[in-house]
């Protein structure tokens, strides 16, 4: 019988190998024991605040707010983070659990190589091994991130299978995980895969609606009446979604990768484009064609290309909770650029595809009506890219 | 009782995987001939997938050649149907969860059925998920294959238990691919199977020369190979219908004389 707590709705489950279902189960347990210890808490809270930097900042972004002429426009600083993205809040939770479940070595997917990063330094930190799977094109658009993982001390290893990006990171991971689970473990970076990992790392990620919240009461002394992040698996969205869910008022909403456009071929728009389907160990939405390959996807954010979407917000979407608007590589570049200019911030692509919806939305909105963007993490990594985008030619 | 028990009925089972459309259909098909004729007793037919993640290298390319070669679902259909007509030795289907699920799992496994394919073996479908496909297969009197890993340990009884047709003993841990030395002890596993089912057994993973397939087969009811048979199909391609015969000849030889 699949595991009633693995499930979203229909979504979500364990579509894993016979080989890693202990694993899953082990970590399930152990997750469950130290969620509830408090301990652990404070050891992941000290973690968080003191090397971290968290709580991270909840700006008003006045200019913005005023050049848009509509909803008064906050930005929820993840990009502030020690490593620069939201990635770490999750690692820092999941590397400290694998510490406790006496492994010692961490190995991970990743796209943009933010997580990659975020795992390289929690395991330096920690004194445990560590191996980054990340798509060989990955490597190439993200060079910057590679060095910074082998400088962390991490093994980084290419992954040339399939479309080369992060869908294929993964797969090459769970491979690694299925050889070798005693001293390991999968230090999954969204909130994907089979459960517990949509469970946890939501759960690892939820600090950021929960401080939102918090911040947004404090500054205003109301809630956001939007609440826009940027959805790959999903994490920095859910995350920012999370506390907000049973507030019918706030309007969550998540943007996807829509690449060259949702109606050609080279889009990773899962909700807009994707089909009911079992892959990476979880039922949900992905790209994919009439026999159920996983289509080759693509973006410009390396972050984003990836063709499935986390059970949770498959289900949120069916449920009609959340919505998910789709934002072009052009546009993502576009508010990239804008976000640079008009706030000094310069946001990861990924971010961007969230900023450029908000550029839509805000507009439509009063000006007595409240919207968050999460920064879900830094630019200066996109640098290079994005000046090539601009027909730029310059080196990292 | 399951058409599948046919397979166990010679001695021990030698039990050949290939990918279907590698590298291409007619081959496919020539080469399901040669191994019946060369004494495989069950041949697994594998359906490619884009990412098999329970896969190794050589198995993965060999997903890769055949759709690259064009290779769907309607056309391996087509292919075995044509087949069924002089071929008589039990076929099950490998595969991934996602092939069968979006090509509507009843509509997949109804086809199965009228194929005469008499299992489906799904890798990313443990005991805990089984009830997505199960009750369709039971229904149209095909066998969802259970597979035990070396790291299933407490749950072998409760997987057993409900095994119909045979179980995939997962002889190492990590993906597919031959290995030069399998450590694993299969000899506890088989028997928490024994205490709770008759099901035969069969070992794979990693198994590519006849004394392993002798030493694994000999704890068991059988012994499959993949990768060992896809690397010949890779090297000899349309050619590989010979190689390939001989040997299945000499891994049949070498784990019927168990008795
Ligand atoms: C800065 C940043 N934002 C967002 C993402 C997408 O991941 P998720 O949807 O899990 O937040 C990534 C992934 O690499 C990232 O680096």
């Amino acid at each position: 019988m699949s595991h009633p707590q693995s499930r979203f709705g229909i979504h979500g489950g364990q579509y894993i190998p016979e080989t890693l279902m202990n694993a899953c189960i082990e970590l399930e347990a152990a997750y469950n024991h130290y969620k509830a210890d408090p301990d652990f808490q404070r050891e992941l809270s000290d973690l968080l605040n003191n090397y971290a930097g968290r709580p991270s900042r909840l700006y008003y972004a006045a200019k913005m707010t005023r050049d848009l002429g509509g909803a008064k426009i906050y930005l929820k600083r993840e990009d502030l983070n020690h490593t620069g993205a939201h990635k770490i809040n999750n690692v820092l939770g999941q590397a400290l659990l694998a510490k406790k479940m006496g492994k010692t070595r961490l190995i991970a997917e990743t796209g943009a190589g933010q997580h990659g990063v975020a795992t390289a330094t929690a395991a330096a930190l920690m004194d445990m091994a560590c191996v980054v799977f990340m798509g060989e094109e990955d490597t190439v658009r993200q060079a910057l991130n590679v060095y910074r993982m082998r400088l962390l001390g991490a093994t980084v290893v290419p992954v040339t299978s399939g479309t080369a990006t992060l869908k294929d990171a993964v797969s090459e991971a769970m491979r690694e995980w299925t050889k070798r689970i005693d001293d390991t473990h999968y230090c999954l970076g969204s909130v994907m895969g089979p459960h517990p990992f949509p469970t946890m790392v939501r759960d690892f990620q939820a600090v950021i609606s929960q401080e939102i919240r918090q911040q947004l009461l404090e500054q205003e002394g109301r809630l956001p009446d939007a609440v826009l992040a940027c959805v790959g698996g999903g994490s920095n969205a859910i995350g920012s979604f999370y506390h907000f869910i049973h507030d019918p008022q706030v309007r969550l909403i998540g943007c996807e990768a829509a690449g060259r456009g949702v109606d050609t071929a080279e889009t990773a728009a899962t909700i807009a484009t994707g089909r009911l389907g079992i892959f990476h160990g979880m039922k949900s939405y992905f790209c994919q064609d009439q026999y159920g390959q996983i289509a080759p996807v693509y973006s410009i954010s390396a972050g984003l290309d990836y063709p499935g979407v986390g059970p949770e917000h498959a289900y949120l979407h069916d449920i009609g909770r959340a919505e998910y608007v789709p934002v072009t590589d052009e546009e993502a570049v576009e508010a990239f650029e804008y976000l640079s200019r008009t706030e000094g911030i310069i946001p990861a692509i990924e971010s961007a595809h969230a900023v450029a919806y908000a550029m839509k939305l805000a507009p439509a909105m009063r000006p007595d009506q409240i919207m968050v963007i999460t920064i879900s993490g830094r630019g200066d990594k996109d640098c290079a890219a994005i000046a090539r985008y601009r027909g730029e030619d310059i080196h990292e | 009782m399951s058409n599948i028990a046919q397979a166990f009925a010679h001695g021990k089972a030698f039990i050949p995987f290939i990918t279907c459309g590698d590298p291409d259909l007619e081959t496919t098909a020539q080469l399901v001939r040669a191994m019946a004729d060369a004494g495989a007793d069950l041949i697994e037919l594998g359906i490619p997938f884009s990412d098999p993640t329970a896969e190794g290298p050589v198995i993965q390319e060999a997903n890769l050649r055949a759709l690259q070669g064009g290779v769907t679902t309607d056309k391996i259909f087509a292919m075995v149907r044509t087949l069924r007509a002089s071929v008589t030795i039990p076929l099950v289907f490998m595969t991934y969860a996602n092939v069968v699920f979006s090509y509507g799992s009843e509509r997949f496994i109804r086809t199965c059925a009228e194929l005469g394919i008499y299992g489906l073996i799904l890798p990313d479908v443990p005991y805990e998920e089984k009830e997505e496909f199960c009750p369709l297969c039971r229904q149209y009197g095909l066998d969802l294959i259970a597979m035990i890993a070396p790291t299933s340990e407490d749950r072998i009884a409760m997987i057993a238990r409900e095994a119909s047709g045979f179980i995939y003993i997962v002889s190492s841990l990590g993906v597919t691919g031959e290995r030069r030395q399998i450590s694993t002890d299969i000899k506890p596993i088989t028997a928490a199977i024994r205490r709770v089912s008759q099901t035969p057994c069969a070992v794979g993973f990693g198994i590519s020369t006849p004394d392993q397939a002798s030493a694994m087969a000999a704890q068991a009811d059988g012994a499959i190979v993949g990768s060992a048979i896809v690397r010949l199909i890779a090297r000899y391609g349309r050619d590989a219908q010979q190689p390939v015969a001989d040997y299945v000849r000499e891994m049949k030889q070498a784990v019927r004389i168990l008795m």
